[in-house]
């Protein structure tokens, strides 16, 4: 779904028409900062049909642009993911369900099916609402929600039972409860999510938000109280009506005053923050949850599957006295040949990688394989034949854990040498796993099977340390493995031998001292804790009790993109700020022009000639009538100008808050200063070359 | 000359810088009640007053004791100057106060603003100056501190819900910092030579043989606390500028320190309050940016030839003895502080330094401040700051571990915008009707500067005055008496209210990822919000007023 590019020659007239709609008053209220401007171009319009004037015309077009413009910059927002709500919705089209009633299968539709309900789905048959599978396994192909065509196993038990709406079995035959009321379900919410319709104000935005209504009504007392102010100084001056207050001057200087630029950009941020997590095909429930994220410094992180590859790998062979490594990996290898699990696979990959063996095929009637049990706990093979073929005395070679070959070797009369047993030890301690190999009444010595930590996590771990965040592994395992682990992986503190519950209580404990926590979790056991922590990341193989209680899904269901999700929620915080220093820092410019352009003539000595005041024109504008059009054009032009930014985030590094602040103040702040001098002035140049002003 | 008033400007700013942390760190064992070596005297008073000092109250309990007591005080304070004339210690018969003036003084001690429509020696009997302003001068200012603990206390506190006690805190402001303070320098005072007596005037004959009375009074013990309470309003009419309050150079550079003294030893107060000095110094260096910026414009202004008059500096209003660096420094900290004693004539600045001093009164005087105001005052703009600049760092804004969240926003910006929106309103009537009008003395760009002064001294608790607005009339009284009580109160309740939402907030411990506010970065960018939002908002009305007036003078025009 998401990774189709954003189609732009779609998007831009959608949104060119979106902009005119939402001329609507009942959209305009919504956003105070605007509601202002949108007042103010009405007036000034207005105005136009008494003091009809060239000037007073532009002022008017370019406060209606400037509301256009914040229009457009929403609908841009909102079109990305419009697009894709659409490609949601195909997936939603009604469909007919066959609905088990007393046993016996009805046909539905699927808009009539009720929470607890149970349906039957065979191959090729649509699931018709979200579900857990009760009972059988099928293949089910999900790409509907998630973009990726490679069908998945749904099964009833375990962690594997949730089926979405929209969805398709592919093979076999499950029975589903349904747990979703129709235009309830996971669809439903994704699209209504996407779409942004139902979006509700983050806590951030809201108190943000009132800042900038303050900020507003502050200038409305400034802009508001010159009139008074200017009536004395005229009297003062003995120049009457020498300072313009018309409406459109004072419209053009509170516009330019208040702040617009974040005003008009604010929600298209807030929609766009959650799009860019979708584009990452994570759903979040809320834009409270994208928010949350970027305060998150505590992560909690399961080993398996997000630190580790999640399966043990042989790494070296550890050979006992008097016998070559090679033939002890020989041994190895001809001892795993027969073993499909991940670790028996990659101990012939190893022997092949260190010592150039190849895997031999042997005929079924020439070695017995001997698989693994509980009891024996070992696993092996006896050959029957030499390299040639010829019948041989039968080499037995067992590979198993330390204390059951040491029995097996003992009984047998052998001895176990007290140099394999340090190598055993030494693994234990490192964390590893040791399988002793053995032919016959010998020891051949240790194989070092370990976890694997993934590639680049360290790096990933010190930057998320630089940004304040710290790791915690969850781990089953003892603590001695767990601590190697750690200390490779480079995670901040881990917890072994974790339950469910330790989780839950961890949490807790964190939050008390005022921590934000995020997780991962595909369990029904860690429902719990998905609820309990501020950020749930839910992976979409999970169960339906863990899509529910997180509120975040990871479509792609990989632990790993948890530290994604709280970059995108940092860096949709850093927008926001940086925008509203930005858009507060270009007020210095605005006066600049606006001031000396209203009381350019008051105090002259003689009428007509510039007064003293003209001397604040400092970016030497050329007329009064350029100046104040210069900073409105400039107002409304870098509302345009920065939604890309808008939309795409300010550009975000994994460092420390000093160094984040300093850049982006001297990006944002400072720049913020000067880029409407340069603006207004070139502005000002190309009105003056058009004849305009 | 020029190298000596360095030196006295250096000497000045290294003796403040020098004495903050050993007062800062007192005024924090004594605040907190960890050192309590008066502790005989507070229990009796404790016990005199029926006041369980260790019952922790709410924010509501602790603002509405406050504002009892304010009205209380404000009662009592109105009575005496009405009623002086039947009062004891009258030796000049000075008759009662009429109420609108009564009114507006009584007001304008409570709030701490020490705005004076009167002329002390000429309408006030010494028990009018010693039971009612200077009782005022001292629990005044330890209203201020009473609050800024109240706020400190929201911000570090980790349980509970409550801000402490109001009554402690003022015992504790009072017994222990104020008082000994202030008897420690009226000794100095006296010993320099100012009065302090309960003499009648003295009549004296004039080399030119006309008759002078020349007033006396208990001046000494008033100046001590109205300079370290940050009060100012003078025992005399012309304030510091008369020798028998400030009659030497030594008083002049003690009474300056005065001002700054406690202000900005509570900045490092705070910095132990909050476990961590460097938070201190970031305020104290946001504070000293501005006062060091606004100084040296001053004295930069005063210090021009007049293009009119072709005075080489401007010497008008000014005491001889002060000179121009004294008096530029003065009316810099006395505008910074919410102090408004003077010792030159604010109206005779010229228009530049004028301005600086009616802007550093407009910031919502935070420049150090008034004794606690100053700190809670500054803390509603490290709020805005932190909001405003702290999600650039990717977090929710948070300040000392605590979440700054929409109640918080709504708040801050309460305190710090309404005065400012209502400054420029009440001056925009004034300079819109007759009754506002016709008490001015300046026509031109300076009559609308004296006007916009008036009412950011009033509604920023300063006092100072242009004195050339005429403001003993029923509307400036009124108006101004509104202004005094407005702009103080709506920035305790907020301020007290934050402090009711904060404590019950978890705090979240610092990390890498936390967004800095102990470090200069932080200083330079409260520095910057405080310009950009509030000086940025006065600068269409500064345009029309100083900014015209210097625009004009270059022009060599006048009115």
């Amino acid at each position: 779904m998401s990774a189709s590019k954003t189609d732009y020659s779609q998007l831009i007239p959608a949104a060119i028409r979106d902009s005119f709609l939402k001329l609507d008053p009942r959209e305009q209220v919504k956003n105070p900062v605007m509601l202002v401007v949108f007042l103010g171009a009405i007036w000034t319009t207005i105005t136009l049909f008494t003091s009809f004037s060239g000037f007073n015309l532009q002022i008017a077009l370019w406060l209606w642009f400037t509301v256009l413009f914040a229009n457009f910059a929403e609908a841009m927002a909102e079109g990305r993911g419009k697009a894709q709500a659409n490609a949601l919705r195909q997936a939603r089209t009604q469909t007919m369900a066959r609905r088990l009633r007393n046993g016996a299968e009805e046909r539905v539709a699927s808009t009539e099916l009720r929470k607890g309900d149970l349906v039957v789905c065979e191959a090729n048959d649509p699931i018709p609402a979200d579900g857990e599978v009760i009972e059988g396994v099928a293949s089910v192909d999900e790409a509907a929600i998630t973009g990726e065509s490679a069908p998945v196993i749904r099964e009833s038990g375990g962690d594997h039972s949730a089926v979405t709406g929209g969805t398709r079995v592919l093979s076999d035959r499950i029975v589903i409860r349904i747990s979703a009321d129709p235009g309830a379900g996971f669809l439903d919410r994704m699209i209504s999510m996407v779409e942004g319709a139902r979006r509700q104000k983050t806590p951030n935005e809201i108190a943000l938000g009132i800042l900038l209504v303050s900020i507003t009504v502050l200038f409305l007392f400034a802009v508001f109280t010159l009139p008074a102010f200017s009536a004395y100084s005229e009297q003062a001056a003995g120049q009457q009506g020498v300072v313009n207050t018309s409406a459109p001057v004072l419209v053009s200087l509170l516009v330019c005053l208040i702040p617009t630029t974040i005003g008009a950009l604010l929600s298209a941020i807030g929609i766009s923050g959650i799009d860019r997590m979708i584009r990452r095909n994570v759903i979040a429930t809320s834009g409270r949850a994208v928010e949350a994220a970027g305060d998150i410094d505590v992560l909690l992180l399961d080993k398996t599957g997000t630190i580790t590859l999640g399966n043990r790998m042989a790494t070296s062979f550890h050979p006992a006295p008097g016998v070559e490594e090679r033939q002890l990996a020989e041994a190895a290898q001809l001892s795993s040949l027969a073993d499909e699990t991940p670790e028996g696979r990659s101990i012939v990959v190893l022997a092949k990688d260190l010592h150039g063996l190849r895997a031999r095929d042997f005929h079924p009637s020439h070695v017995d394989f001997v698989p693994f049990t509980a009891q024996t706990r070992m696993s092996g093979i006896n050959i029957k034949v030499d390299d040639h073929g010829a019948p041989m005395t039968t080499r037995c070679i067992r590979k198993g854990a330390a204390e059951a070959i040491r029995q097996e070797v003992e009984r047998q009369g052998g001895k176990f040498p007290s140099q394999v047993r340090n190598a055993v030890e030494a693994i234990s301690k490192a964390g590893g796993t040791p399988l002793v190999v053995a032919e016959g009444v010998t020891v051949l010595g240790v194989i070092h099977l370990k976890d694997v930590v993934k590639g680049g996590i360290k790096e990933r771990f010190s930057q998320l340390r630089k940004m304040g965040i710290r790791t915690v592994m969850i781990t089953g395992d003892n603590p001695t493995t767990a601590a190697a682990i750690a200390a490779e992986a480079g995670v901040d503190e881990f917890m072994a031998e974790a339950t469910p519950e330790m989780k839950l209580q961890r949490i807790r404990a964190e939050q008390a001292e005022g921590h934000l926590v995020a997780m991962t979790g595909d369990g029904t056991n860690d429902a719990p804790a998905l609820a309990q922590a501020d950020v749930g990341v839910a992976m979409n193989t999970g169960t339906q009790a863990a899509r529910e209680a997180g509120n975040m899904v990871d479509l792609d269901s990989n632990p790993t993109k948890l530290i994604e999700v709280v970059e995108i929620g940092k860096q949709l915080l850093m927008t926001r700020g940086a925008l509203t220093t930005f858009s507060i820092a270009n007020d210095v410019a605005k006066y600049f022009a606006i001031l000396p352009a209203m009381f350019a003539a008051l105090y002259a000595l003689k009428p007509g000639a510039p007064g003293p005041l003209a001397a604040l024109n400092i970016m030497g504008l050329h007329s009064p009538e350029s100046a104040i059009l210069s900073a409105v054009i400039f107002n409304a032009l870098i509302i345009i100008a920065l939604i890309p930014l808008a939309l795409r985030g300010v550009a975000y590094r994994a460092t420390g808050a000093s160094q984040v602040l300093l850049r982006n103040i001297i990006i944002y702040g400072l720049g913020g200063v000067i880029a409407p001098f340069v603006g207004i002035k070139l502005i000002d140049m190309l009105l003056v070359a058009l004849h305009l002003a | 000359m020029f190298a000596l008033d360095i030196l006295q400007a250096a000497l000045f700013a290294a003796a403040l810088i020098l004495l903050t942390p050993p007062l800062g760190l007192y005024m924090a064992l004594v605040l907190e009640g960890r050192w309590r070596f008066l502790a005989p005297v507070e229990t009796a008073i404790y016990r005199l007053c029926g006041i369980r000092e260790l019952r922790e109250m709410s924010w509501r309990q602790y603002t509405g004791a406050l504002i009892a007591f304010n009205v209380i005080g404000l009662a009592v304070l109105l009575a005496i100057l009405m009623g002086q004339g039947f009062l004891p210690l009258n030796p000049q018969n000075l008759p009662g106060m009429k109420f609108f003036l009564a009114l507006n003084t009584a007001i304008s001690f409570v709030t701490n603003t020490n705005w004076q429509a009167y002329s002390g020696e000429a309408a006030l009997s010494y028990f009018s100056q010693m039971a009612g302003l200077t009782v005022q001068n001292f629990v005044s200012p330890a209203v201020g501190v009473a609050v800024m603990l109240g706020l400190i206390r929201g911000f570090v506190r980790r349980t509970g819900t409550t801000v402490g006690n109001l009554w402690a805190d003022l015992v504790r402001s009072v017994l222990y910092i104020l008082l000994p303070l202030a008897i420690l320098f009226a000794i100095v005072l006296a010993g320099q030579g100012v009065v302090q007596n309960l003499s009648g005037y003295v009549t004296a004959t004039t080399v030119e043989g006309a008759q002078q009375a020349i007033p006396m009074g208990p001046a000494a013990s008033q100046i001590a606390i109205k300079q370290l309470g940050t009060n100012g309003g003078g025992f005399f009419g012309v304030n510091s500028a008369h020798p028998f309050e400030n009659p030497t150079p030594l008083t002049n550079f003690l009474e300056l320190l005065a001002i700054f003294l406690i202000p900005a030893s509570l900045t490092y107060t705070f910095g132990i309050m909050v476990g961590d000095r460097r938070q201190g110094w970031a305020l104290f260096g946001a504070m000293f940016i501005l006062f060091l910026a606004g100084f040296t414009a001053s004295w930069w202004a005063e210090s021009q030839p007049n293009p009119i008059t072709h005075v080489p500096i401007n010497m008008e209003g000014k005491e001889q003895r002060f000179g121009v660096m004294n008096s530029v420094l003065w009316s810099t900290v006395t505008t910074d502080a919410s102090n408004g004693s003077v010792n030159s004539m604010h109206d005779s600045l010229s228009p530049m330094a004028g301005m600086v001093a009616m802007l550093n009164i407009k910031l919502g005087e935070v420049i150090y401040g008034g004794v606690g105001a100053g700190m809670y005052g500054m803390l509603m703009y490290v709020l805005l700051t932190v909001f405003i600049a702290g999600l650039m760092v990717g977090r929710t804004p948070e300040y000392l571990g605590k979440k700054i969240e929409a109640r918080e926003v709504r708040l801050a910006v309460i305190a710090l915008f309404v005065p400012s929106g209502l400054i420029l309103v009440a001056a925009a009537i004034a300079s819109s009707i007759p009754a506002g009008l016709s008490s001015l003395a300046n026509a031109g760009p300076h009559g609308l500067s004296e006007i916009l002064y008036a009412f950011a001294s009033a509604l920023g608790n300063n006092g100072s005055a242009f004195a050339g607005l005429t403001v003993d009339t029923p509307f400036y009284n009124l108006m101004l008496g509104a202004g005094m009580l407005v702009g103080r109160f709506i920035v305790i309740i907020p301020a007290l209210m934050i402090a009711g939402s904060m404590v019950r907030k978890t705090a979240a411990p610092p990390s890498p990822g936390t967004f800095p506010t102990n470090t200069p970065l932080f200083a330079v960018l409260l520095v910057s919000v405080i310009l950009i939002v509030s000086a940025l908002f006065f600068l269409p009305a500064l345009t029309l007023g100083p900014i015209s007036e210097h625009m004009v003078m270059l022009q060599g025009r006048t009115f």
